[in-house]
This record gives C-alpha cells, sequence and structure tokens, in this order.
C-alpha cells in the first residue's frame, strides 16, 4: 500500500533541516552564470552539484542579481516566492525577508509564484512548518546580495566610497552631499557589476528591521475578493474536457466490469475507460475515468456509474472494532517499548497516588475546501499540469512515473491552493489526471467530487493511549506509563503520522517514563495532518497532566512548570529542540493575559495546555462554560507563541487563530467512522466543520525571542483539545477522555 | 436542449444546448469562464458557490440554471463598480487581511453583502446568524466579523 513512501513523506517535511540547524552562512551562495547573451546580470544559487543550471536571461537593463529579485529599469522589483501557497501567508512573508535585506520599498514589491526549479530554488515545498526557517538564510543573503551590488553601482556613479552611502525605501543615498538614486535608476549599471563575495556580505541586526515584524496584508488579497482565477480548480486551457474518476470506496479494490457502454451514451459524455493504475494508493489505484463536456456532464454521468468491485484485496478496516481491541489492550504493556527510563513499576509502589486513563481520538479527513483537482495536457511525448499542490516537485517525478516519460518532459505550473493542511503533499490527482489525459489524448481538467474527497484521503490516523502516572507525597510527578495503541500498513511500523517519538513530552522530564507500543493492523491509507502525530498526542498528554495535577491538589499552572524545572535545552546544541525556559514563558504569559486564576461563574471555567512541536512554543488558554444540556460555549481562547522573530505579525496572528478554531474543530465534532473499509461521512452535513457563530475570539501574543525564526502554520493547533477539554473538567467536574466532544453528547 | 438566456453582471449571456437543471454555479464557472465563484461540495454546506439573485445570496451548486432564467444574477466579478472601485466589504476584507488559503473569501463576502444591503448595521448576532451558511476550512471568522463591521461603518454598500 505504498506505506513507506507515506511515512518518507512526514520524514521528508519534518527533517530538511536537519535537527541540528545550520546557524552558519552558506558557503558562497551566488555564482556568476558566464557566456550569456545579452547585457544583463544573471546569478543562480549555488547548490552544489545541482547548481549549474541557467536561469532565464533577461537580456536588458533589468538588474537580475539571483534567482529570486528583478529590478526594472522603471523602478519595479519583481520578487519570486519559491513555495506553495496554501494559506500559510508564505507568498507574502518569503519575499518580506528579501525586501527585509534589499532595503525595498514593500509598495515597489511585485510578488510572483516561481517556476519549478530544483536547481535554481532547491526545495520547493509547503509542509511541517518549515517555509521560513528552511529559506531565511537564503532569503536574507539574495537581498542583501542585491543591495550591495546596487549600492556599488551608486558609488560609482557618485565618485565615492560605497561605504560612505546608506539605503532605505528602495534608493541609495550620499548623506553628505545629500545625492539619492533610486534602485530603478541603479538596475542598469548594477546588472555590470561583479557578484560581491558573500563572505563580506554582511546582514541587518535585528534592531534595523523595517518591514519584518510588522503588518503586511497579503500580496495575494486584491486577486482573492475579486474572484481572479488563481487556484488550480480555476486553470482552463484550450480544447479542454471534464474528467471525473471513481474508485472503490474501500482502499484496495480494483475494477471487475462497469456498465461503460451506458456510460458513454448519456449527454456530453465523451468516453469512459478504466484504469488498471499502479495499485500505489500515492499514485494511481485502479477506477474508471469519465471525460465530458463539462464538470456538470461528468458529474452527472457519474452518478449512474456502476461499477462491481473485486475486493479481494481492499480494505476491511472497522473503527468500532478498532476501539474495541485498543480498549481491551491497553491495560496490557505494549508489544515493543518506544522509550524506558528509571524505574516506573517501583516507583508506582511508592507513589501516593496512581492515576489511570484511556484516552482515544479518531480518524480525521483534512477536507481541504478546494476538492482535489489537477489539469493535464499530454501531448507528443510531454505533459504540461497545473495542479493546486504542496509538493510540485513530487508531483513532477510521479506524473514522469506514470506516463513512462523522463522528468524533464513535464512542466507543472504553482496554482495557489485552496487549503493544504497535509494532504496535498501527494499528488494522487496529478497522477491520475495525467493518465486520463494520455489515454483521451487532449487536455483534461480532473475535478474530484466533495464526496470522491471524503472517501480518498490520507486521514489523520486515530489513536489511543493506556496512561498511568503517579505523584509522591508532596504532589510530584514521579513517574509515567503510556501504552500507545496505533495502527500499521505493513506490520512493521506505524502508518504515517500514527508513531510517537522517544523524546516525546513529558519523557525527558520525568525519571520514571516507560513508552510502549502496539499496531493493529490498517488498510485505510494515513499521511500528514496539520501538526502530524502532536495533533492527537497533545490531548491525551496535556489532559493527563491536568488530571494529575488535581488528583495532586496543586495548581495546574503551578504543576506544569514544575515539570520544566530550570531552563535549559532538552537536546543541548539542538536550537529546535524543547527550551523549557522558552516553555515556561508563553505557558505564564498564556496564564497572564487570561488572567488565570480567576474564578467564573458556575459552569464555567479556564483551561490551559502547553505543547511543543514544529519548533514552536505554544501554550493556550481556553474560557468555557457548559449548560446543563452539555451544550458548550467557547468564550475566548489566549494564545502564547514564541517561534522567534515575528516576520509578518498580520500572518503569524492569523495562523494562530486559524490553528485554534480549526483544532476547535476536530475537539468539538469532528471524526469519521470507517467500516467494512468505507468512510461513512460524504459531506460536510456529516462533518461539520466549525461555523462563524460558534468560533471564539483568539487573542494572540507572541514573545519575539532571540532564537531563529521557526514556522507557525502547525504548532498552534495542538494545545487547543486539552486545553478545551481541561476547562470542561473545572467546569464541570466531567472529564473527556475521547473526541470529538459530541461523542459524549456535548453540542455548541 | 434549450438556448437560455441569463443575466449575469448586468451582461445577458445566450446560451445554447443547456442541460436546464446544470446547477447554476456550473454555468458560471465552465461556460461564463467566471473562475470567483467556487465549488466547494456540491450540496450548499459550505456557502462557497454564494452569489446573489435578485440581490439575495443564494447557493449556486444548488440552483438548477433554468430556475434563474431573467433573473438579474451577480457574482463577485460583478460586487466592484464598473470603474473598479471595490465594494466596501472587498476593501475591508483586504485592509483586515482577512483570507488564508483565500477559496471560500468570495463566498463569504456575497453573503456579507447580501447582509449589509438589508441590515447595513449588524450587531455580532445578526453577522453570526446571516454568515452560518458560510464554511471557512482556515478559521479566518475572527476577521471576517471584523471585516464586515468595518465595512458597514464606511456606508455597507457599493
Amino acid at each position: 500500500m505504498n506505506d513507506q513512501y507515506l511515512r518518507n513523506i512526514i520524514r521528508d517535511v519534518e527533517t530538511e533541516l536537519g535537527i541540528h540547524q545550520a546557524k552558519r552562512m552558506p558557503r558562497r551562495s551566488f555564482v556568476k552564470l558566464t557566456g550569456l547573451a545579452g547585457g544583463g546580470l544573471v546569478l543562480a544559487f549555488n547548490l552544489g552539484e545541482t547548481g549549474s543550471s541557467l536561469i532565464a536571461q533577461t537580456g536588458d537593463s533589468t538588474f537580475a542579481p539571483n534567482a529570486f529579485i528583478r529590478i526594472s529599469p522603471d523602478g519595479s522589483i519583481l520578487v519570486y516566492s519559491k513555495n506553495p501557497e496554501i494559506g500559510q501567508g508564505i507568498k507574502t512573508s518569503l519575499p518580506m525577508i528579501v525586501a527585509e535585506e534589499l532595503d525595498a520599498n514593500w509598495a515597489d514589491v511585485v510578488v510572483q509564484q516561481s517556476p519549478i526549479n530544483q536547481a535554481l530554488y532547491g526545495r520547493q515545498a509547503a509542509g511541517g512548518s518549515r517555509s521560513i526557517p528552511a529559506n531565511w538564510d537564503q532569503l536574507r543573503l539574495a537581498g542583501a546580495n542585491a543591495r550591495i551590488m546596487l549600492v556599488t553601482a551608486a558609488a560609482q556613479e557618485w565618485g565615492v566610497p560605497a561605504t560612505d552611502c546608506e539605503t532605505e525605501m528602495s534608493e541609495v543615498i550620499h548623506p553628505h552631499s545629500k545625492r539619492r538614486l533610486g534602485y530603478g535608476e541603479l538596475a542598469n549599471k548594477a546588472s555590470r557589476l561583479p557578484v560581491p563575495d558573500q563572505n563580506t556580505v554582511s546582514l541587518k541586526e535585528r534592531k534595523d528591521w523595517k518591514l519584518l515584524g510588522t503588518r503586511v496584508t497579503g500580496v495575494d488579497n486584491h486577486a482573492l475578493v475579486t474572484g481572479q482565477p488563481l487556484f488550480g480548480i480555476d486553470q482552463k486551457v484550450p480544447g479542454m474536457f471534464y474528467a471525473t474518476y471513481d474508485k472503490c470506496p474501500a482502499t484496495g479494490g480494483s475494477v471487475r466490469s462497469a456498465n461503460l457502454d451506458e456510460i458513454r451514451l448519456l449527454p456530453g459524455v465523451k468516453d469512459a475507460f478504466i484504469l488498471e493504475g499502479t495499485g500505489q494508493v500515492t499514485e494511481l489505484m485502479p477506477g474508471v475515468a469519465i471525460v465530458a463536456e463539462s464538470t456538470w456532464a461528468a458529474f452527472s454521468a457519474k452518478r449512474h456509474l456502476r461499477v462491481v468491485w473485486d475486493e479481494t484485496e481492499a480494505s476491511k478496516d472497522s473503527w468500532s472494532g478498532s476501539v474495541e481491541r485498543a480498549r481491551e489492550l491497553s491495560t496490557q504493556q505494549g508489544v515493543e517499548t518506544v522509550v524506558s527510563s528509571g524505574n516506573v513499576e517501583e516507583a508506582f509502589s511508592n507513589a501516593e497516588t496512581i492515576l489511570e486513563g484511556f484516552y482515544s481520538y479518531p480518524f480525521l479527513s483534512h477536507a481541504t475546501l478546494e476538492p482535489q483537482n489537477t489539469t493535464a495536457w499530454y501531448r507528443d511525448g510531454s505533459v504540461e499540469i497545473w495542479a493546486p499542490t504542496q509538493t510540485p516537485q513530487r508531483g513532477i517525478s510521479n506524473a514522469a512515473k506514470i506516463l513512462g516519460i523522463t522528468e524533464d518532459r513535464v512542466t507543472l505550473h504553482q496554482t495557489r491552493v485552496g487549503g493544504g493542511f497535509g494532504r496535498r503533499l501527494m499528488n494522487d490527482s496529478v497522477c491520475e489526471a495525467v493518465a486520463i489525459s494520455k489515454k483521451f489524448g487532449a487536455p483534461i481538467k480532473l475535478q474530484w467530487t466533495r464526496e470522491d474527497d471524503m472517501a480518498h484521503d490520507f486521514y489523520r490516523v486515530g489513536g489511543f493511549h493506556g496512561l498511568r502516572g503517579s505523584f509522591n507525597k508532596e504532589g510530584q510527578l514521579t513517574a509515567w506509563q503510556d501504552h500507545f495503541v496505533t495502527f500499521s500498513a505493513d506490520g512493521k511500523n506505524p502508518v504515517s503520522g500514527g508513531n510517537i517519538s522517544e523524546s516525546e513530552f513529558p519523557a525527558p522530564l520525568v525519571d520514571n517514563f516507560d513508552l510502549t507500543q502496539t499496531m493493529l493492523p490498517l488498510g485505510t491509507p494515513c499521511g500528514p495532518w496539520r501538526a502530524p502525530r502532536s495533533n492527537g498526542i497533545a490531548f491525551a498528554v496535556q489532559c493527563f497532566i491536568h488530571e494529575l495535577a488535581v488528583a495532586a491538589g496543586r495548581d495546574h499552572l503551578e504543576f506544569i512548570l514544575d515539570i520544566m524545572g530550570q531552563p535549559r535545552w532538552l537536546d543541548p546544541g539542538n536550537s529546535r529542540a524543547l527550551n523549557t525556559g522558552r516553555a515556561a514563558d508563553v505557558i505564564k504569559l498564556a496564564a497572564e493575559k487570561a488572567e488565570w486564576g480567576r474564578r467564573l461563574p458556575k459552569g464555567g471555567g479556564l483551561g490551559l495546555a502547553f505543547h511543543f512541536s514544529h519548533a514552536g512554543h505554544i501554550a493556550e488558554v481556553a474560557e468555557v462554560s457548559v449548560d446543563d444540556n452539555r451544550k458548550i460555549t467557547i468564550h475566548r481562547v489566549t494564545v502564547a507563541a514564541d517561534v522567534g522573530p515575528i516576520i509578518n505579525l498580520s500572518g503569524a496572528e492569523n495562523q494562530c487563530q486559524g490553528a485554534v478554531i480549526d483544532g476547535l474543530s476536530t475537539t468539538l465534532g469532528l471524526g469519521l467512522s470507517i467500516e467494512n473499509g468505507r468512510v461513512q461521512e460524504s459531506n460536510f452535513d456529516q462533518y461539520p466543520i466549525l461555523r462563524i457563530g460558534n468560533a471564539p475570539k483568539v487573542d494572540v501574543h507572541f514573545i519575539q525571542s532571540e532564537h531563529a525564526p521557526t514556522g507557525l502554520g502547525e504548532p498552534a493547533l495542538p494545545p487547543i483539545a486539552p486545553a478545551v477539554c481541561n476547562a470542561l473538567f473545572v467546569a464541570t467536574g466531567h472529564r473527556v477522555r475521547e473526541l470529538p466532544l459530541s461523542k459524549e453528547g456535548f453540542s455548541v | 436542449m434549450p438556448t437560455l438566456r441569463l443575466l449575469v453582471n448586468g451582461t445577458e449571456h445566450v446560451l445554447d444546448d443547456i442541460d436546464p437543471s446544470m446547477p447554476l454555479l456550473w454555468i458560471i464557472r465552465d461556460n461564463l469562464s467566471l473562475a470567483g465563484t467556487k465549488f466547494g461540495c456540491g450540496g450548499g454546506f459550505c456557502g462557497a458557490c454564494t452569489v446573489h439573485v435578485d440581490g439575495n445570496p443564494v447557493r449556486s451548486c444548488s440552483v438548477p440554471v433554468a430556475s434563474v432564467v431573467n433573473r438579474d444574477i451577480t457574482t463577485i466579478e460583478g460586487l466592484a463598480s464598473t470603474n473598479g472601485t471595490l465594494h466596501p466589504l472587498q476593501e475591508a476584507w483586504i485592509e483586515h487581511d482577512v483570507p488564508q488559503c483565500g477559496y471560500c473569501q468570495t463566498g463569504q463576502i456575497m453573503t456579507a453583502a447580501g447582509l449589509l444591503s438589508k441590515n447595513p448595521t449588524p450587531s455580532d448576532a445578526d453577522v453570526d446568524r446571516a454568515m452560518a451558511g458560510n464554511l471557512c476550512r482556515c478559521g479566518t471568522y475572527n476577521r471576517i466579523r471584523q471585516a464586515i463591521h468595518t465595512a458597514a461603518r464606511k456606508g455597507g454598500k457599493s
């Protein structure tokens, strides 16, 4: 079932930087390309052995110092954004980094999505909250490099030392003589200058930042609010047809027969055919394609499609069966030991109190609002693709494999992405679209229905934690035991998103710690879902910590700060590890801003939770009230975050607010039931995404520490479920250990 | 199949060979190439496809095209004035930096425009009620509320 591929995706999105993030400057980041026609200077990034390919020659007096910047004589500054925009705001924040070091006036900057070109741009993908940390140094250098060349050009023009010149707002200034030249006026001259030695390029100090940390609105906002065709689904090519693709509702089934002749006679239908596929769920599974003159003709015909599936190899998964099995297992030790330290049994025998709790969380769908789609045009042994994907470079290799062509014959255009959340790390719709276009012999747009989208996802895997914990007479945490019940497709490793780290909090902070694991078999495909692993684990761990605090008669805030102990890195030398000082600071800030400790009217409560993921330290406090009918109101959520310096304050707040609302959706009402290998929910009437009336006000506070900036697409999500459930306990005395809350009759 | 006449954003379109049961959404997107009206669910649950028919917000994925012949249809592309001046809601959406992925936002704005045309000074509760049919998967609801109030203060209608 191609499970290795899916696990690799998570590894890939989380380890590009390595855990030890390089703080040093890249050695000589730019190389000059020689022997080009025309007058412009064009540089490519030196990316080792792959860095030698050329970029487009501008051939005029445009200043093109590197793959990110084009300055025209009219003063406009084009900055390319290399990574997919999936709602994380990267198309605005990456160019801001360039513009800061360039000292550009943001009003002069025009942003375009860059082409897909590994040699020029390195890895281009959206995942793992990594676009900012992975590109920070590269983009600062790109801006600083260009700025130096512009200063040099001006200094030569004026016959003054470059060191006497300054820059601000897209101008070079010679303060002594009060002369100024705009970047546009300098473009031609700068384009003929040599590249500065990167070792001489100095970057701005943080106190000198003018743009970073301010509120900058999204560069596509105007196009978005006027309905311009930015998304994958909006693409059209001449002579295009519209396609649907029907797969077995239980993953792994193949087509035995289908009423193709009948389908071909339906209005607007051009053809219907079976694709055998590769049998790889991340590529092309067997199914029936219908190609029609319009989306509606294709959708209508699909409703008449009758396929006899061969389900010999298909998934027979049952969620209700898994819950039952996991509950039985939870009281035993797991099959494998993930980590064991100290002596848990001895600590338990000496404990004042031992608590037990069985926590569970269900499967989830990504439910991106833009259903999966791809437009593909295969002709003469080449293919052109327009796809809303988080991993365009993988999309190219996937398409090449499906078509049996080399990657240089695949062109993939990055479109804006109508929601990612991890779903579009996979390019299954790309594979389907290119196969259909090749077989049909014309450009097609493959469009999934919402029902297709919910039936064929790479789901957030459900999970179970059989927890035991103890404290001593002083109320201090002495031992922790977790039997994690998860799922495996191959019987060897957990599915993507279903593993747990040996350093998962609070492992490094408890003297006696046992984490064991048991895997149940699974045929349903799983994949990364916003804050993989953390999105479930945080619920179990942070609620259980609250349970222990309550049982020990201690204030939750004080209890969790006590666990953190002295400020230190838990993995010394690794700047992407948990730092207990940063953790304590955000916990204290969230508590302070939410006025922790205040008494609320009957039925109300404040709940706290902390979680560390994607190098981000985040604490949240939820204020809730519950009435006698278990109707919940979430009044306010307070977020305190330390992800280092903030790039775009507007975007960063938006990410935190969105992550909280997303996490509230899952906490309150989202969960999939799977029976006989089939996901039972099919549309938003059965999968109740939170609506505006139930969305609380979310206050966001940042601690802008001096550490290097890290990503913010994911880490604000995990703490909200435990914060809400802890607040519910305070409000009602009822401990929720199963998500979503609707399972226990709670509603909003 | 019949010929239909549709009035969209003030322009009359004559469409030949149209399945009268085809939802308005797909006429707008596929036939008229107006991409701002989005497909999200096909069942009227998410509101991404919201347009105005005679000034009232409707879910175009669930409206057969035959039922809106000779009606006044406005899509997001027709919300700004013809000289390009944005509707106050569009301005407010930009100012408050509402969008994340942005996919639902045209539908949100069309529903909000319907609200302000009837209730120029809505309360939070009015906003919540009117906007209940529009999902935002990214969770931009805090800013949607703020943007609607800002637009209302600036006069609401374009």
